[in-house]
């Protein structure tokens, strides 16, 4: 796969909704492109996204390694649909409200419904007024039609999603655009399979895109019971260098995906990927993590008998917004390095690493 | 062996030298042991006809992590697990395997303004300084991602009390290698967990892989029989022997064990007291709730100054619970 | 029994979290005639098994409530007690609490300049003991106590009682248990979970020992219908809601639309529930193992984790048939649930 085919991936999986609860179309979308370069692809129990691509191994020498990467994203719920076609409506997942006004959004109801994040003209507001934000419950959505109509298309409950269409930038290195969090993993993953039907590997490789991590992840907590894979290496994004943001929680674009240290981690496993991309020249950055990494390596790490795991995270700015922002070049590099790890991995292999 | 466990340095997700020095012993003694992919020792003693008991203590305790190297050679660290930053100021740490020395350094007195005094240091203007001339000379000692623990020495104070950092939970790891050690015929599994510090995030695995139908959690509890507070907000008091908890913010302990405990306690002429606080998590929360549910309770050595470089514990609290749970094991036999 | 002897009886019993055994007993003199097999576990959970044939549904509800545990006992024979759930101190000046012995205790709150200070360590519960030796004859550190107000009518068909939450959802469950007869057509296991209050910790164990396909919670749920009250689309009177999510659960779109169509073709008015804040034992049984598909009918209820939660009688009457209509009818495959 080429960078141009990893562009046109990224960008319709940006562009394609699916918040918390409600991922069915990205799910499709993830799908029919894992379909291309695995053996098996299914929904479990939970609705994750599981496509198995079998290894070269013996029976006796079976063992499975599980890449998985959350395909919801943030978005908004109806909670009320008030007399003049408006709505309210609360978050999945974390939002800041200070982002929401002015925002268009499409409510997925009887028939989609696209609307605004409403706001006061500033002309209308105090200067005192003005420095304040506007709390949650205060916003609402307009949707243009009378509420008797709106009736008609849309009840409590419906999900909502932004629409922002994704965008290459003039460098054509990096993209902009919502839910890059985390369809920037679920693409890097499709990157990966794609790497490996040109490399051999041992071990029985398990891609899962799972669902609702932004609520507490809660599709990776069935999934690791479900699967019980030998190893798992958890695909996110974590916070790009931006401006006034401490230095050391954020990581540079274009340097190469982070790679997690700490308790929430396999140390032997961490270093096998840092070796790996040592060995592959492939650029990675550091990223210590003190206890609760926020992504599904937190609910695989402690499944059953326990889950020797790791994270790789693709730098990311301007994180739960409209205007996420990556290189591709660390998308690239991630996917390879994912490849190359799995590519090395066998019962040996994996028994030297849980000898650590 | 108090001291010795305690003065081991072993930050939430970096326990191999605890548990290293109870494999030392354990293998010394010919006890067989299993450690998991999380990192917890697992020990099964003795034979039973009974499902074994389940006793746990953690191996882990609070510390820093490097975060990142300034251009200066200071380093910036986040804390691992629950520390109360103002206390930071001013203490000795150890960093990494090799137990590197360095301060944590503050602004001044003199070059504060007076209203600075008044607010406690923000996390963010600490670091710490091990002597560094600038980064590079820092990069070839530490690493970010490097550990750091507070640098105390265990020490015997008073008359019959223990200063020392990590009695949270080195004191609960020792009960535990000692009933493993003792020829007591006793039969039990023994979790020596790690990670509890960040989550109970050991204790969760080990008793999905132990199975057990009860549990009994070793802990060390927060004591503040000090001046200044009341008595009714003192938690736990030093001397008064170990304190069965009722609930904590992780479990509501069973009636039935905790009046076990009791029990086995008044008819040994043990001095025991309640827990008297309900906030702050054990593992005995995960415990309870794993798989089809475990019976679970939870007993704690009282110690003040819980999660600094210098705690206080009496010596009495930890011999009278180490034969409480004895008790408790030869009453589940 | 009717219903509303049913509520009365429920609301009555004394069950904060952990302690949940009188309204168990209560419980199990009730269904027992009905019931194919009854077993508690560990941690006290009740369970009601109606055998059928095909895919296993477990139905919770949870009978703990709210409630205090004692923390302290004073030389002058005061309490001090710290919540056992989300309850809140200033609700409590003044209320009457009483113990698992019927032993009575009010509380009050020590000086104070402002209302503001007021919280856990400045408020005490007074049972009138003379000194902490004629206290420790009848209360013992770690003792829970629960809210005591008796059941009331407020008007025809408005009840009004301690522990509605979820001892409305128990009562629920109760009548549909007795309705039911002859084989249904998947095996239902009705759960009287312990510890919701605490992190939905019954459910949690529950959901794991019976291992069902499909999970439903019947709890109470907040309302929006009263003055200047956070927004929210569920009125009392209006029929259950079908939850689509509280903070534990994105109910399963499978599972919700279900409901929605079993209350469409019995005429069941029913309302949608989106929940901001406050979980359910929902969300503990669709995390459990490979994950079970789940969804929960809610009652609504004004002044939740007060001593006087109010409930209606219609509310109440269609959750029952509702869950009546579920358990007749054959739910979907679990296949290919999750597509819209």
């Amino acid at each position: 796969m080429n960078k141009e085919n990893l562009v046109g991936i990224l960008l319709e999986l940006s562009s394609t909704a699916g918040v918390s609860g409600d991922e069915a179309a990205a799910v499709k979308a993830a799908r029919s492109q894992f379909s291309l370069y695995t053996d098996e692809v299914k929904l479990d129990r939970f609705g994750n996204l599981i496509a198995m691509k079998k290894g070269e191994a013996p029976p006796s020498e079976k063992l499975t390694l599980a890449l998985i990467a959350h395909i919801d994203e943030i978005g908004l719920m109806v909670t009320k649909i008030e007399p003049g076609g408006f709505l309210r409506f609360t978050s999945l997942g974390g939002i800041d409200a200070r982002a929401l006004p002015g925002q268009a959004v499409v409510v997925h109801g009887k028939k989609t419904v696209e609307g605004v994040v409403g706001a006061t003209a500033p002309h209308l507001l105090s200067p005192r007024d003005r420095a304040k934000t506007v709390p949650f419950e205060k916003l609402f959505i307009d949707t243009g039609y009378d509420d008797q109509t709106l009736n008609n298309y849309v009840r409590v409950g419906d999900t909502i999603s932004f629409i922002q269409k994704p965008l290459l930038l003039e460098t054509g290195k990096r993209i902009t655009g919502k839910a890059l969090d985390n369809r920037a993993g679920v693409a890097a993953l499709i990157f990966c399979a794609a790497e490996l039907t040109g490399l051999r590997h041992q071990a029985d490789l398990c891609f899962i895109a799972s669902l609702q991590e932004e609520v507490g992840l809660r599709g990776a907590i069935t999934a690791a019971y479900g699967l019980k894979p030998d190893l798992a290496v958890a695909v996110d994004v974590t916070h790009g260098d931006i401006p006034g943001v401490d230095e050391k929680k954020a990581f540079k674009l274009g340097d190469g995906p982070a790679l997690g240290m700490g308790p929430n981690f396999h140390p032997p496993l961490s270093l096998a990927m840092q070796q790996t991309a040592k060995e592959y020249n492939l650029p990675f950055q550091v990223e210590p993590i003190p206890a609760h990494s926020g992504t599904d390596a937190w609910a695989f790490q402690v499944s059953r008998e326990g889950i020797p795991t790791a994270l790789l995270s693709i730098p990311l700015r301007y994180m739960h917004t409209t205007v996420e922002l990556l290189d591709i070049d660390d998308l690239i590099s991630g996917g390879r390095l994912l490849a190359r790890l799995a590519a090395r991995m066998n019962k040996s292999y994996l028994g030297e690493l849980r000898g650590c | 062996m108090l001291a010795e466990l305690c003065d081991l340095r072993a930050v939430s997700g970096n326990e191999d030298a605890v548990r290293n020095y109870i494999l030392d012993k354990l293998t010394a003694a010919q006890v067989e042991t299993r450690v998991d992919t999380m990192g917890n020792l697992l020990v099964s003693k003795g034979k039973s006809k009974r499902t074994p008991v389940m006793l746990s203590a953690h191996m882990d305790e609070v510390g820093l992590m490097i975060m990142s190297i300034e251009k200066t050679g200071l380093l910036k660290f986040s804390p691992v697990g629950g520390i109360d930053s103002r206390i930071l100021p001013g203490i000795r740490v150890r960093i990494g395997l090799n137990g590197l020395p360095g301060v944590i350094g503050a602004k001044p007195v003199h070059l504060q303004k007076k209203n600075e005094q008044e607010k406690p240091f923000d996390e963010d203007s600490l670091y710490i300084d091990a002597g560094f001339k600038n980064s590079d000379e820092a990069g070839k000692y530490v690493s970010v991602g490097n550990f750091a623990a507070f640098d105390s020495t265990f020490t015997e104070i008073g008359n019959g009390f223990y200063r020392g950092k990590a009695f949270d939970d080195r004191a609960g790891c020792l009960v535990l290698l000692k009933l493993l050690l003792e020829n007591n015929g006793l039969a039990f599994n023994a979790a020596f967990t790690v990670q509890e510090e960040i989550g109970t995030r050991g204790a969760a695995v080990a008793a999905y892989t132990l199975e057990p139908e009860a549990a009994l959690v070793v802990e060390a509890t927060a004591a503040a029989d000090t001046p200044g507070t009341d008595k009714e907000a003192s938690g736990t008091n030093l001397g008064d022997g170990p304190a069965i908890s009722v609930m904590d913010s992780t479990i509501m302990v069973s009636r039935k064990m905790r009046e076990e405990l009791a029990e086995i306690a008044e008819k040994a002429s043990l001095p025991y007291q309640y827990r008297r606080f309900t906030g702050a998590g054990t593992e005995g929360g995960i415990i309870a709730l794993t798989r089809g549910g475990v019976e679970t309770a939870v007993l704690a050595i009282p110690c003040r100054y819980i999660h600094s470089p210098h705690s206080v514990m009496k010596e009495s609290d930890f011999n009278v619970a180490l034969n409480l749970v004895k008790g408790w094991l030869e009453q589940r036999q | 029994m009717t219903l509303k002897d049913t509520l009365k009886k429920l609301t009555e019993a004394y069950g904060p979290s952990g302690e949940e055994k009188e309204v168990s007993s209560l419980i199990i003199g009730m269904v027992k005639d009905n019931a194919d097999d009854i077993f508690e576990d560990n941690l006290g959970n009740l369970f009601v098994v109606k055998k059928g044939k095909g895919p296993k549904v477990m139905i919770s509800a949870h009978m703990d409530e709210i409630g205090i545990i004692v923390t302290h006992i004073d030389e002058n024979g005061f309490l001090r007690i710290a919540p056992v759930g989300g309850i809140s101190p200033r609700l409590l000046v003044g209320q009457r609490l009483r113990f698992n012995s019927g032993l009575i205790g009010t509380v009050y709150h020590e000086k104070l300049k402002e209302l503001k200070e007021l919280d856990w360590s400045k408020i005490y519960l007074d049972i009138g003991a003379e000194n902490l030796e004629s206290a420790t004859k009848s209360v013992k550190i770690g003792d829970l106590a629960c809210l005591d107000q008796p059941f009331k009518e407020q008007r025809e068909g408005r009840y009004m009682a301690k522990s509605m939450d979820d001892r409305a959802g128990c009562a629920v469950l109760v009548e549909v248990i007795n309705r039911l007869n002859g084989e249904l057509p998947q095996e239902a296991c009705f759960v009287f979970s312990v510890q919701e209050e605490l992190g939905l910790r019954g459910a949690k164990t529950a959901a794991y020992r019976y291992e069902p396909d499909f999970g439903l919670a019947v709890d109470v749920t907040l309302v929006g219908d009263t003055p200047k009250a956070p927004t929210m689309a569920v009125s009392l009177g209006k029929g259950p809601a079908i939850k689509v999510k509280d903070s534990s659960v994105l109910c399963h779109p499978a599972v919700r639309r279900f409901m929605i169509d079993i209350a469409d073709e019995n005429c069941i008015p029913y309302q949608l529930e989106v929940l901001t804040r406050g979980g359910t034992d929902a969300g503990a049984i669709h995390l459990t193992r490979e994950g079970v598909p789940s969804g929960a009918i809610s009652i609504p209820c004004r002044y939740v984790h007060t001593a006087s939660e109010v409930v209606d009688k219609i509310d109440l009457d269609y959750a029952v048939t509702l869950l009546e209509k579920l358990l007749l009818s054959t739910w979907p495959g679990t296949e290919g649930l999750y597509s819209r």
